[in-house]
């Protein structure tokens, strides 16, 4: 035998080592030293010092929590309508709602950009209204792919018998429906929070001129200052992995990536 | 029947905000207007330059070029990955799974910076090469690819295999016969889901990119940035010639699949 199944991936398993374990090293590295090499946690103090740097975490978290919570408002309905049968030819509905997804979301948001210079005159005028449109239409259909995925396979059956029991519609919202569709909650948040904290694409686009986390990466990459762009994406990793740890707990669907076609 | 029509009405009002836009804009790309709302007469003359404007084709044929490189090699590293993880033991399994699972939930923006800190700043490493560009994206595409195969290689009958192997075949052959045509239609999806993901890409093209490279997403931020109309109302023609090539290739694909899914049924 030349040779074994699973020797098949080495290749892959030195690309991961190499181009996706070794640059997240690299940028602890850099993260925690300064200009000559020597080891410090001053970047980390400067930012959390900075009233400013603080500032662009909280408005981040602030635009992040708005987006995700106003696609969850809007998906939710949706991907239950869909599910549940209510609407005739479900799945072909979801692939419709699902499809601007695969069409370049630049092209996309200067379509919706077009769309507010029109209603609004001048898009200077609402910059954060125009910016959590620009993210919701963005990423709304990451919300209702993981929801519609999770409700697909949920009993519905509990929620009649909840019905039957005397419960009130409130109360099988509350104690029924959400508990069962949890798992898409949570992968739909994961997907939607994350870009929207750092996506600053769409306040380039919408011309807000304020910075969200990402756009300070972008500052740094532009000024060369690796140290304090790594120290940022270090802030970014560690949000990242308590969101997947969270996540985790949730029991979030995990196949989520390979379900998106 | 209220609810019925509570249904309807907000899945209508979901579906005209999702695109309403893309449609507005693909009206007004056959027509003169400079802006949404101005009435002026058809013309076709955005797509005239959408096609014949050396740059804007340039900036195409470069990001379906590189988004077609770095499909092939996110797919063929990607299936090596899930079948080498999937035959190996567990422990081996869990740690290609979680470093697998990095570029998925990682932000963008995160992986680019870093790709670009390991290769450019760490390295050295010439962005000119393009070599940077198409590692970056390959660590993005590639994960999407192993999670789409992996699943197929779990539904498979392991049994297969071993009667290839007992019928015979060398075990190159009973990969190739039997292994990889279960898996084809994992790989299938893994490979246009890269396609997309590296036409749809920002970050990590503007941290890795050669200078003089632009693809359509780094291209159209920088451009709406400028007040050239002419660019800026081909780019309409662009999102609609877009728009109207992923419906087709969305309804080719399910069409295709559930064919098959009804012949499998069927057998």
């Amino acid at each position: 035998m030349a040779f074994t199944r699973k020797q098949l991936g080495i290749p892959y398993a030195l690309f991961l080592l190499l181009f996706v374990v070794l640059p997240l090293l690299v940028v602890f590295y850099y993260a925690f030293t300064n200009g000559s090499g020597q080891f410090t946690t001053e970047n980390f103090v400067q930012f959390f010092t900075n009233q400013k740097a603080i500032g662009t975490l909280v408005y981040s978290a602030v635009i992040a929590l708005i987006t995700t919570a106003l696609c969850l408002l809007i998906a939710y309905p949706c991907a239950y309508f869909l599910a549940k049968g209510r609407i005739p030819h479900g799945a072909a509905w979801l692939l419709i709602l699902v499809l601007p997804m695969w069409i370049n979301f630049t092209l996309r948001l200067t379509a919706m950009k077009e769309i507010l210079s029109f209603l609004e005159g001048n898009l200077a005028f609402h910059p954060f209204l125009n910016t959590i449109i620009g993210m919701t239409y963005d990423f709304l259909p990451f919300m209702i792919l993981p929801l519609y995925n999770t409700m697909e396979k949920m009993d519905h059956q509990l929620i009649d018998a909840a019905r039957d029991l005397g419960a009130s519609d409130a109360v099988v919202i509350w104690r029924v429906m959400i508990p069962l569709s949890m798992p898409g909650i949570v992968s739909g948040v994961t997907m939607v929070f994350l870009p929207a904290m750092t996506n600053y694409v769409v306040l380039d686009m919408m011309y807000n001129s304020t910075y969200i986390m990402g756009s300070l990466i972008g500052s740094y990459f532009s000024a060369y200052n690796w140290h304090d762009g790594s120290m940022i994406s270090t802030v970014l990793l560690l949000l990242i992995g308590l969101m997947s740890w969270i996540s985790k707990k949730a029991g979030a669907d995990s196949e989520e990536g390979g379900a998106i076609l | 029947m209220r609810k019925r029509l509570t249904a309807t009405v907000w899945l209508m009002a979901v579906l005209l905000f999702l695109y309403a836009p893309i449609l507005v804009l693909a009206f007004y790309s056959f027509t003169e207007a400079t802006m949404i709302g101005q009435v002026r007469g058809f013309s076709l003359h955005n797509y005239v330059t959408l096609f014949t404007h050396e740059e804007l084709v340039g900036i195409i044929t470069g990001t379906f070029g590189l988004a077609l490189v770095v499909s092939v090699l996110s797919t063929i590293l990607g299936t090596l990955g899930a079948l080498g993880a999937f035959y190996s033991r567990k422990r081996i399994r869990i740690a290609y799974d979680l470093a697998n699972q990095i570029p998925v939930v990682n932000a963008d923006v995160v992986t680019g910076f870093s790709v670009c800190i390991l290769l450019i700043v760490f390295f050295g490493m010439d962005k000119n090469t393009y070599l940077p560009l198409i590692i970056g994206q390959t660590a993005l595409c590639a994960p999407f690819v192993y999670l789409s195969v992996l699943p197929r290689l779990k539904q498979m009958d392991p049994r297969l295999y071993e009667a290839a192997l007992d019928l015979g075949c060398t075990p190159r052959q009973a990969l190739q016969k039997v292994v990889f045509r279960e898996i084809l239609p994992g790989m299938i999806t893994g490979f246009m889901t890269a396609i997309m993901l590296s036409l749809d890409d920002y970050f990590i093209a503007t941290y890795t990119k050669p200078a003089v490279f632009d693809t359509i997403s780094t291209y159209v931020v920088n451009a709406t940035k400028g007040s050239q109309t002419e660019i800026k109302t081909a780019l309409w023609a662009l999102s609609t010639v877009i728009f109207v090539a992923i419906t087709l290739v969305v309804v080719i694909s399910n069409v295709v699949t559930a064919d098959r899914s009804g012949e499998e049924g069927a057998r």
